[in-house]
């Protein structure tokens, strides 16, 4: 895995595994297999997320998963579609029956337009799932309360959204996500509307831990170029941020110490 | 018209400048934005489904329709071994979306027989929908449960001046009931819901405007169903009907994308009524779904000629053929994107649903 000099070493731990690469990526909306599998590789992501509803057991010739290296990467199924609780719950066991690694990247999504996450539904489905033993990536809305709710449940991250699914407009809940990558003590994903590699980086310079990408990707004229520069945007934005962004310290801390006449 | 292609979200208004006359020396531009809106929100994919006839048995006497109870045509209704053969068949093609249509007969398909035939092809089929007669909310209940997720019901035409002469008899001459019968499959619970207008019965553009505020309404309403529109062009069939007023290749693609601006989210369904040299043109800019290797006549996959077909079909393309020609176009062709998961702890046998 392609790593970078600077921050080598920073690497992003999820549950009990470690991580290189800072950028997620998602599966739907490509033109092909071929052109998702060559953007996967070359946004250099060790997680991939997969709908369970585009898995097909019965059919190899048309199935997402055969074109997805499970060696390569760790596949992230996620719950997309499911409506309810119970449905994202189901839809979880289903993934580990069938010989999945029990990591969720849990979707509650009533709402078929914007795709917005229902916040009730995902905490009861998330209590159950990590009760279970799962690893829980919650997809959620900008809400602080929300993700400090399911860090206490025992979530592995919590997973914001910048702006709704597929929509490209970038990080339009920038106040709340600050809230929540503060108040944090679990990684912080920025999920969903990522439209461009400035996006990603944005995300990373407010100290996001990683970011998915999906659409803006597959959607593009040449996906594996826009997955390479989603890549770089990702670690322009985590250098900057482990550098020390001068405008990001929070306690404004003056070249020339304002203090330094006080002797003791 | 302008303004109405540059403006970040088009309103009501912009979409009626868009159906005028004269927004079709625009269609390129119209065209050009219907298709990054659906890349947008859709993605480079196009689902795949197949029609399954259970019945062309009908006891109404719509004037287009080869169904019509007054043509004396071969009928016939297949029985849940026959359904289960035709099922095959079409599930070895590849499908994993099927669509169980039927004629309006209460007596030969009674809406049991439509439940237990779901529940039989559950195993095989992942998604089913169903495009029958209007049932009430109890009826579409007894559907949901058994865990058929889409129903299919279209208007025809929103006029009902024209609605009443070209449905003269049977249940369906009642156009309120047909109208309701989107929101009582809501109030079921269905998680799809198809609506649509039959094109040539009238001006398109009254239906475009009629289908855009239904579609509106019902996505307002049911915000936990996915609205889908259809726009099928009249075909031929038995009893030799001719439209009165027919639509244009480039009407049709402008009322489709002039849809798609205002309506990003709806899906957009493209039957093999149309030519393969139109829908491969249109698939790329804003279809959703598309059917591929069609009959439709009651039996047509396993035993062809063995009753009346509906209608004609214009694309006689292979499934196959047609998903080699969605790749070809840089779409992936989607057959499954639905999973018996979602209601069955036991996904797997098609038993007992819960919730």
């Amino acid at each position: 895995m392609k790593q970078n000099n600077t921050t080598k070493g920073d690497s992003l731990i999820i549950g009990s595994r470690k991580f290189t690469s800072r950028l997620m990526v998602g599966t739907g909306k490509f033109s092909s297999s071929q052109t998702m599998a060559d953007a996967i590789a070359a946004s250099g992501a060790e997680i991939v997320t997969v709908a369970l509803r585009r898995v097909d057991l019965t059919n190899p010739d048309h199935d997402i998963l055969s074109a997805i290296d499970p060696e390569k990467y760790l596949i992230l199924p996620n719950t997309s579609g499911a409506r309810d609780a119970d449905e994202a719950v189901r839809l979880a066991r289903l993934a580990k029956a069938s010989g999945m690694e029990p990591w969720i990247k849990l979707e509650v999504t009533p709402d078929p337009r914007y795709l917005l996450p229902d916040p009730v539904e995902t905490l009861i489905a998330a209590e159950i799932l990590v009760k279970e033993g799962f690893t829980v990536l919650p997809y959620i809305n900008a809400d602080p309360i929300l993700a400090k709710r399911l860090e206490e449940i025992g979530t592995a991250t919590v997973m914001p959204l910048g702006s709704p699914i597929g929509t490209n407009r970038g990080i339009i809940t920038r106040a709340a996500i600050e809230i929540i990558i503060e108040q944090a003590n679990i990684p912080v994903v920025v999920d969903a509307g990522l439209g461009a590699p400035s996006h990603a980086a944005e995300a990373m310079e407010l100290g996001a831990d990683a970011v998915l990408v999906n659409t803006a990707m597959a959607v593009a004229d040449d996906p594996v170029m826009m997955a390479r520069a989603f890549a770089k945007g990702v670690e322009a934005g985590r250098e900057a941020y482990v550098a020390g962004l001068a405008s990001s310290s929070r306690v404004a801390s003056a070249s020339s110490p304002l203090t330094g006449f006080l002797r003791d | 018209m302008r303004d109405a292609l540059a403006s970040p979200r088009v309103e009501f208004d912009d979409f009626l400048s868009l159906i005028s006359p004269e927004s079709i020396n625009h269609l390129e531009e119209l065209a050009a934005r219907a298709q990054r809106l659906t890349r947008e929100r859709f993605g480079r994919v196009v689902t795949l489904y197949a029609p399954l006839y259970v019945s062309n048995h009908c006891s109404n006497s719509c004037v287009y329709c080869g169904f019509n109870v007054e043509n004396r045509i071969q009928r016939r209704t297949l029985d849940q071994r026959e359904i289960e053969a035709e099922a095959r068949s079409l599930w070895e093609q590849g499908f994993r979306h099927l669509l169980l249509v039927s004629g309006e007969s209460r007596k030969e398909v009674p809406v049991e027989m439509l439940a237990q035939t779901a529940k039989n092809l559950h195993s095989l089929f992942p998604s089913l929908s169903v495009e029958v007669y209007p049932l009430d909310v109890d009826g579409y209940k007894s559907l949901v449960d058994v865990g058929v997720e889409g129903l299919t019901i279209y208007q025809e035409t929103y006029d009902p001046v024209i609605y009443a002469k070209v449905h003269p008899g049977g249940p369906k001459s009642d156009y309120q009931r047909r109208l309701r019968a989107p929101e009582q499959g809501g109030e079921a619970g269905f998680r799809r819901i198809g609506i649509g207008a039959l094109l040539g019965l009238t001006d398109w553009r009254y239906e475009a405007v009629c289908l855009a505020l239904h579609a509106m309404w019902l996505q307002k309403t049911f915000w936990r169903t996915h609205i889908s529109i259809s726009v099928p062009r009249l075909r031929e069939a038995a009893g030799g009907f001719a439209p009165a007023h027919p639509v244009s290749d480039r009407e049709l693609v402008q009322m489709i994308c002039a849809l798609r601006l205002l309506l990003p989210d709806a899906g957009v369904v493209l039957s093999t009524r149309e030519s393969a040299t139109f829908r491969d043109g249109l698939a790329p800019i804003a279809v959703t779904m598309m059917s591929a290797g069609s009959c439709t006549e009651p039996g047509g996959y396993t035993e062809p000629g063995s009753a009346e077909e509906q209608f004609s079909i214009e694309d006689s393309r292979t499934p196959a053929e047609v998903a080699l020609m969605l790749e070809r176009l840089g779409l992936e062709p989607v057959w499954k994107d639905w999973d018996v998961g979602y209601l069955q702890d036991d996904g797997r046998d098609g038993g007992e649903v819960q919730g």
